[in-house]
């Protein structure tokens, strides 16, 4: 299986200026995207899930935003580095981007119609007609019903649901190589909940799109993602393929996760909580960010910040319980029955692997 | 939507009728009479009673409004008190005047104002936005009359640039180019405080807009900064707007009076002030209705300019 790198995040450093002092939302983020994979990033609110992948487009407001240091690299090129003109060349065309809130992110006073023909005019050279004509086969993909009817309704005539697959009408316009996913289903209901997140995998497999997907639902992150990256104070604490994560885990703030993932065996009662909140990014804490609010802590986690270890080729975390003179310890019961399970399907997958085929990845 | 309008200029007859009560209370109400100004000092207390006869004056106040009403509805608005010419020709050949600096007033202001507000917008905390912020804020804190008789002294007087006041030049017949000649200075001082009022007012929509997720839904798609300023920014910004349209409108109708007495300019203003000091009543009645006609019509026209804008906004 031959696989290629779309996209490359490397060192990535963001911080913003504010009334209070510099926020320091991004600090040091890295990964990398290949093709037709859906990368998901799970992380608490503030985390900077949101700002890492504005950056990659562009979108931070330049007044306050400061890019500390880093490379976004696509097609060889640093996005970072690009004048504001190419840059336009490439959002909406290579990159594209849906957003959490489907009913506040249409232009309300333009048909819908138009606005997805819009990115088709800029980017592809095609006249209006033939805009129009791409702009109802995408409302056709999506499943918007009666295209040439809605073709000329108004947003506010569509339904929460219908706005959002309108969006991603929008994104696929220009069948981008990336498409950027922020919360797109956050704000909808259950049932169109699922609706979108199908359609969203119907339509990355037949446009072979590679997909970052923002998420705080861990039940959406198994139903979407190939691999999974943990966000934890601006920086990617995890990041592995997706069984890894779920029966894997490393970092104890991934553990903190998982065990306070509802399933349907556990009582929704007693679900467990993280304690704590997340530090304030106006003082990032020395060593590791996440020592406060971790049971598993040691010593040095207070003192020092820790290496992004190796588990597997596919497998990263940053935490000192890797280290080879960290203790031993036990994570959580829930993390452990996953790791168990895990085991079990490891093995299945070994006797695949041996047989052909292989999971690639970094 | 004509269903919507004509139901508005019904619901609005009503309170018409209460504003032309209101006015003729108030106009009563105040101290002095038309008497005084038509009768020389000797006159006999009989020659004043047969004046006062001559214009109705006489009859309780009740009688003298119902009778008012009563050839107001026929279109007849009276003779004047103290010009002893009908009413509705003296208000007719006074309206093109004033129409005309309203007009120009309006149309300049919103040509000024609409992309100065939108840069000031675009360039927010540059200085060219502290620029134009502070200089909106002197536009609607100076007084007319401060501003016209500044501009008065400096242009006419001084520099001798434009006309201390009028219309046209005396005795010629108006070309047009005499008149726009005329206008400038009184569309000027009218259009300070309309030009600043809007460009604040643009500005802060303009800033408004821009935080909004569909620009940021424009930006991701790629398009160019001048679309989606035309495309996406003005349309939305422009709803918000057409509210100050609303209020401007019978706002001028005040600011005229002023406006119009220090540059004589002919128009319904300056007969405002001489029908008031000389208290013809007849005249006054019907400046008021035409005021109160002239705020309803704005009204009316910012609603239907909102449905036009706005596709969310429906009348039936
Ligand atoms: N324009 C900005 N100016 C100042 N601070 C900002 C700005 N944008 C984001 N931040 C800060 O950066 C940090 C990361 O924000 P980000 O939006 O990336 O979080 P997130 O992980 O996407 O959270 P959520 O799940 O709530 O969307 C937060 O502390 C936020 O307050
Ligand atoms: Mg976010």
């Amino acid at each position: 299986m031959e696989e290629t790198t779309v996209l490359e995040v490397k060192d990535l450093a963001i911080s913003f200026q504010t009334f209070e002092g510099v926020v320091k939302a991004v600090r040091g983020v890295e990964f990398m995207l290949k093709k037709g994979e859906t990368l998901a990033i799970v992380g608490e609110s503030g985390s900077g899930k949101s700002v890492s992948t504005k950056a990659i487009n562009r979108l931070l407001p330049e007044k306050n935003t400061l890019i500390e240091r880093g490379e976004v690299l696509f097609e060889g090129q640093d996005l970072l580095k690009l004048s504001e003109k190419d840059m336009q060349g490439i959002r909406g065309n290579d990159i594209a981007m849906i957003f959490q809130d489907p009913m506040t992110s249409l232009n309300p006073t333009m048909t819908v119609g138009k606005q997805i023909a819009e990115p088709i005019i800029a980017h592809k050279n095609v006249s209006k007609e033939e805009a129009k004509e791409k702009a109802l086969e995408l409302m056709d993909l999506v499943g918007i019903h009666h295209p040439k009817k809605s073709y000329k309704n108004y947003p506010h005539q569509f339904s929460g649901g219908m706005r959002q697959r309108v969006m991603i009408a929008i994104a696929l316009a220009c069948e981008p190589k990336i498409l950027i996913a922020d919360e797109p289903t956050t704000a909808l209901d259950v049932t169109i909940q699922a609706q979108i997140l199908d359609l969203m995998n119907k339509l990355k497999d037949e446009l072979d799109t590679s997909i970052i997907f923002i998420t705080h639902d861990l039940g959406v992150v198994a139903q979407m993602a190939d691999r999974v990256a943990v966000m934890y104070a601006g920086q990617i604490v995890e990041i592995g393929t997706a069984d890894e994560i779920f029966y894997n885990p490393m970092h104890p703030y991934t553990w903190g996760l998982l065990a306070s993932m509802p399933t349907l065996d556990v009582d929704q009662k007693n679900l467990y909580t993280i304690p704590g909140s997340p530090p304030n990014l106006l003082h990032p804490p020395v060593g590791d960010a996440f020592a406060a609010r971790n049971d598993y802590a040691l010593a040095i986690d207070f003192q020092q910040e820790p290496e992004v270890f190796k588990v597997t080729d596919t497998h990263y975390a940053k935490t000192w319980l890797l280290h080879p003179d960290a203790p031993d310890v036990t994570p959580p019961l829930k993390v452990v029955r996953r790791k168990e399970k895990y085991e079990a399907l490891f093995s299945v997958k070994m006797y695949a692997n041996s047989t052909g085929g292989g999971i690639n990845g970094g | 939507m004509k269903k919507y309008v004509g139901k508005r200029f019904l619901t609005a007859v009503p309170v018409l009728l209460m504003i032309t009560i209101g006015a003729f209370i108030m106009i009563n109400l105040a101290p002095g009479e038309p008497t005084d100004l038509y009768i020389t000092p000797d006159a006999t207390v009989q020659q004043v009673e047969a004046t006062r006869r001559a214009l109705g004056l006489d009859q309780p106040y009740p009688v003298q409004y119902i009778r008012w009403l009563g050839r107001a509805v026929t279109g007849d608005l009276g003779i004047s008190f103290s010009t002893r010419y009908p009413v509705l020709p003296i208000i007719i050949s006074r309206l093109g005047p004033t129409i005309v600096l309203m007009g120009t007033t309006l149309l300049f202001s919103y040509i000024v104002a609409i992309p100065l507000g939108i840069i000031s917008a675009r360039k927010q905390g540059t200085w060219v936005d502290t620029f134009l912020t502070g200089s909106a804020f002197v536009g609607v804190s100076i007084p007319n009359f401060f501003l016209g008789l500044g501009l008065i002294y400096i242009f006419a007087v001084q520099l001798n640039w434009f006309p201390t006041g009028g219309m046209q030049e005396l005795g010629v017949d108006g070309s047009i180019f005499s008149v726009l000649r005329h206008l400038v200075l009184p569309v000027i001082v009218l259009s300070a405080f309309y030009i600043a009022n809007m460009t604040r007012y643009m500005r802060a929509t303009m800033i408004q807009v821009y935080g909004e997720n569909y620009i940021r839904t424009a930006t991701a798609k790629g398009l160019a900064q001048k679309v989606i300023l035309t495309k996406h920014g003005i349309r939305n910004a422009l709803i918000p707007v057409i509210t100050i349209v609303g209020t401007d409108l019978p706002r001028l109708v005040g600011g005229a009076i002023v406006t119009e007495q220090i540059f004589q300019w002919p128009g319904l203003g300056r007969l405002t002030i001489t029908a008031i000091q000389q208290r013809d009543l007849p005249i006054l009645m019907a400046i008021t209705i035409l005021s109160a006609f002239v705020v309803l019509l704005a009204n009316i026209f910012v609603d239907v300019m909102y449905a036009v804008v706005d596709p969310r906004i429906k009348y039936d």
